[in-house]
C-alpha cells in the first residue's frame, strides 16, 4: 500500500489541490451529463404527450 | 444554346460581382478601414515603443488582416441568396461548383487583395523594414484566397441562419489557424532573419488544398441552404 | 437468396433503434463503472509515486484518457455526419448531434486536467503546448458545431449543414495539429510538453488504458441515451413514439 494514512492519501505528496482538482471535476462531469441526459428524455417525453394530445383531441 | 464553358461561369459571374462592388463602393472601403483601424488600435494599447511594435508587427498585422476579410464573408451570398440569384445561378446549366469559385474569387478581388495593397502602409507604421514588409505582402498574397475559400464554407452554411454573422466567425476561426500559423510565421522568419521557405510552402499547401477541397463543401453549403 | 439475410438496415431506423438503445445504455454504464473503479484503484493504490513529479502525475489518469476520447468522438461524430449526408438518414444525423456534447465535455476535461497539472509540474496553468493547443482548437470546432446546429430551426437542414462542418472539420483537424506542432518547435523555448512519456510503468499504463476504457462505455452510454431523447424530440408526431408505454402514464 503507498499511502501510509489517509491524511497522506489526501494531501496527495503536497499535490492535493491540482489531483483532487482534476478528478473531482471530472466526477462532476460525468455526474452531471447523464443528469441533463435524463432531463432532456423526460422534456422529450412531454413533447411526446402533448403530440398525442392533440392528436387524439 | 450552346453549353456555356465553365471559364466563361467563373467569368461571368466574377464579372457581375465586381460590378456590383463598383457600384457601392463602400463594401471594400469597410474591410480596408477596419483592417486599417485594428493594426492602429495595437500601438495606442502597447505603446509606442519601436522595437517592440515591430516584434509584435507579423501577429498583429496578419490578425487584422484575417479580421477584415473574415467580416465581409456574411455578405458573399446573403444578398444573392435574398433575392433569389442563387437559386437561378444553382439552377444554371454550369456546375454550381464553378459559380462558386466565381463568387469566392470576387470576394478576393473586393476584400481580400486590397489587403495586400494596404500592408506595407501598416508595416510602415510598425516600422518593418522593406524586405520584411515585401515577406508581408506575399504571405497576405497566398494567405487571403484561402481566408476567402475557408471563409465561404461558413457564409454557405450560414446563410439566412440568424445570428449569422458571429456565428461565421465562430465556424472559420478554427479553420484559420494553420493560416494564420504559417502566414504570420512567415513574416515572423524573415524579421527574424531565417528563411521564411518552409512557412511559404506550407502556406502555399494550404491554398492548394483550400482550392481543391472548399469549392465543394462551399456548393454542399449553398444547395443546403437553397432547400 | 440466403436465408440468413442480414438486414443491416434493421436498426437504421429511430423505431427499431430506439428500444435496443434503451437496453444498451445500462450495459455500458455498467462497465464503465467497473473499469472505472479499477482504473482509479490501479491510479491511485497501485502504481508508484513518479520520480520527478510526485504524485502530480496520477492527473494523467484523467487528462489522457480525456483528450483520447475528445480526438476519437470527433471523428466518430463526422463519420455519421458523413453518413447521415451520403445516406440520408435521418438517425445518423441524430448520432452525430448526440455526440457533439459529450465531446465537447471532453475536450474541456483534457483542458481542464492539463491546466491543472502543468501548474505543480511546469509553475503555469496554460502551456502552449502543441497538443494542448490543438485541443483548444478542437474545443471551438465542437462549440461551432453545435452552435451551428442550434441556430438552424429547421432539423433537416441543420444536420446536413452541421454534418458538412463536421467533415470540413475532421479534415482540418490533422493540418492545425501538424500546424501547431510545427508552430511549437519553432517557439520550442515557450513551453515544454506534458506528457514527456514519463518512463510509463506498467501499473501506469493499465491505470490509464482502464480509465480510457471507463471513458470510453461512458460515452456510449451517455450517447445512446442522448440519441433517445433527441429521437422522442423529433418522433413525437410519429405513431410509433405515442404508443411507448413510456409515454402511456
Amino acid at each position: 500500500m503507498i499511502w501510509g494514512s489517509a491524511g497522506e492519501f489526501l494531501a496527495m505528496g503536497g499535490y492535493a489541490f491540482y489531483v483532487w482538482g482534476s478528478f473531482l471535476v471530472a466526477a462532476a462531469c460525468l455526474a452531471v451529463e447523464p443528469l441533463l441526459v435524463g432531463a432532456r428524455h423526460r422534456r422529450a417525453l412531454q413533447t411526446v404527450r402533448a403530440e398525442r394530445m392533440r392528436h387524439e383531441a | 444554346m450552346n453549353e456555356p464553358s465553365v471559364v466563361s461561369a467563373i467569368a461571368g459571374v466574377i464579372r457581375r460581382d465586381l460590378l456590383l462592388a463598383a457600384r457601392r463602393k463602400s463594401e471594400p472601403l469597410f474591410t480596408l478601414g477596419f483592417f486599417v483601424l485594428v493594426a492602429s488600435l495595437f500601438p495606442l494599447s502597447i505603446g509606442p515603443e519601436p522595437e517592440l511594435l515591430r516584434r509584435v508587427a507579423p501577429g498583429v498585422l496578419w490578425v487584422a488582416a484575417l479580421l477584415a476579410a473574415m467580416l465581409s464573408l456574411g455578405r458573399m451570398f446573403a444578398a444573392d441568396y435574398d433575392d433569389g440569384t442563387l437559386e437561378s445561378i444553382a439552377l444554371a446549366p454550369v456546375p454550381l461548383v464553378a459559380a462558386v469559385l466565381g463568387k469566392v474569387a470576387a470576394h478576393w478581388l473586393v476584400s481580400g487583395f486590397p489587403l495586400v495593397v494596404v500592408s506595407p502602409l501598416l508595416a510602415l507604421q510598425y516600422g518593418l523594414p522593406a524586405d520584411v514588409i515585401a515577406m508581408l505582402m506575399i504571405s497576405l498574397l497566398i494567405g487571403t484566397p484561402v481566408l476567402s475559400l475557408v471563409g465561404a464554407i461558413g457564409a454557405a452554411l450560414t446563410l439566412g441562419v440568424r445570428g449569422g454573422g458571429v456565428l461565421v466567425a465562430l465556424l472559420v476561426l478554427p479553420l484559420y489557424v494553420p493560416t494564420l500559423i504559417f502566414g504570420a510565421g512567415a513574416v515572423d522568419a524573415r524579421l527574424a532573419g531565417l528563411d521564411p521557405g518552409a512557412n511559404l510552402s506550407l502556406l502555399g499547401a494550404c491554398l492548394a488544398l483550400a482550392a481543391l477541397f472548399a469549392p465543394p463543401a462551399i456548393a454542399a453549403g449553398v444547395r443546403i441552404a437553397l432547400e | 437468396m440466403p436465408s440468413r439475410l442480414i438486414n443491416w438496415f434493421r436498426f437504421g431506423s429511430p423505431q427499431s433503434f430506439y428500444p435496443l438503445a434503451g437496453r444498451l445504455v445500462p450495459w455500458f454504464t455498467a462497465i464503465a463503472v467497473l473499469t472505472g473503479a479499477a482504473g482509479l484503484w490501479v491510479g491511485f493504490f497501485v502504481a508508484p509515486t513518479d520520480a520527478q513529479q510526485g504524485e502530480a502525475y496520477r492527473i494523467i489518469f484523467v487528462h489522457v484518457p480525456a483528450a483520447w476520447m475528445s480526438m476519437f468522438l470527433y471523428v466518430i461524430m463526422a463519420f455519421w455526419a458523413g453518413v447521415g449526408l451520403a445516406f440520408n438518414t435521418r438517425l445518423s444525423a441524430m448520432m452525430a448531434h448526440a455526440i457533439a456534447p459529450t465531446g465537447a465535455m471532453f475536450t474541456f476535461l483534457a483542458l481542464w486536467s492539463g491546466a491543472l497539472w502543468g501548474r505543480p509540474t511546469w509553475g503555469a496553468y496554460w502551456v502552449w503546448d502543441a497538443r494542448l493547443t490543438s485541443e483548444l482548437v478542437l474545443f471551438f470546432l465542437y462549440l461551432g458545431y453545435m452552435a451551428l446546429n442550434a441556430a438552424i430551426d429547421d432539423p433537416r437542414r441543420a444536420d446536413r449543414a452541421a454534418a458538412v462542418l463536421a467533415l470540413v472539420g475532421v479534415v482540418n483537424v490533422p493540418i492545425i495539429y501538424f500546424s501547431v506542432q510545427w508552430w511549437n518547435t519553432l517557439h520550442q523555448g515557450a513551453s515544454v510538453s506534458l506528457t514527456r512519456a514519463p518512463s510509463m510503468a506498467m501499473t501506469m499504463l493499465t491505470g490509464m488504458l482502464l480509465m480510457a476504457i471507463a471513458f470510453w462505455m461512458y460515452g456510449l452510454a451517455v450517447v445512446l441515451a442522448r440519441v433517445r431523447a433527441i429521437m422522442l424530440e423529433r418522433e413525437a408526431h410519429t405513431d410509433w413514439a405515442r404508443e411507448l408505454k413510456e409515454v402511456g402514464q
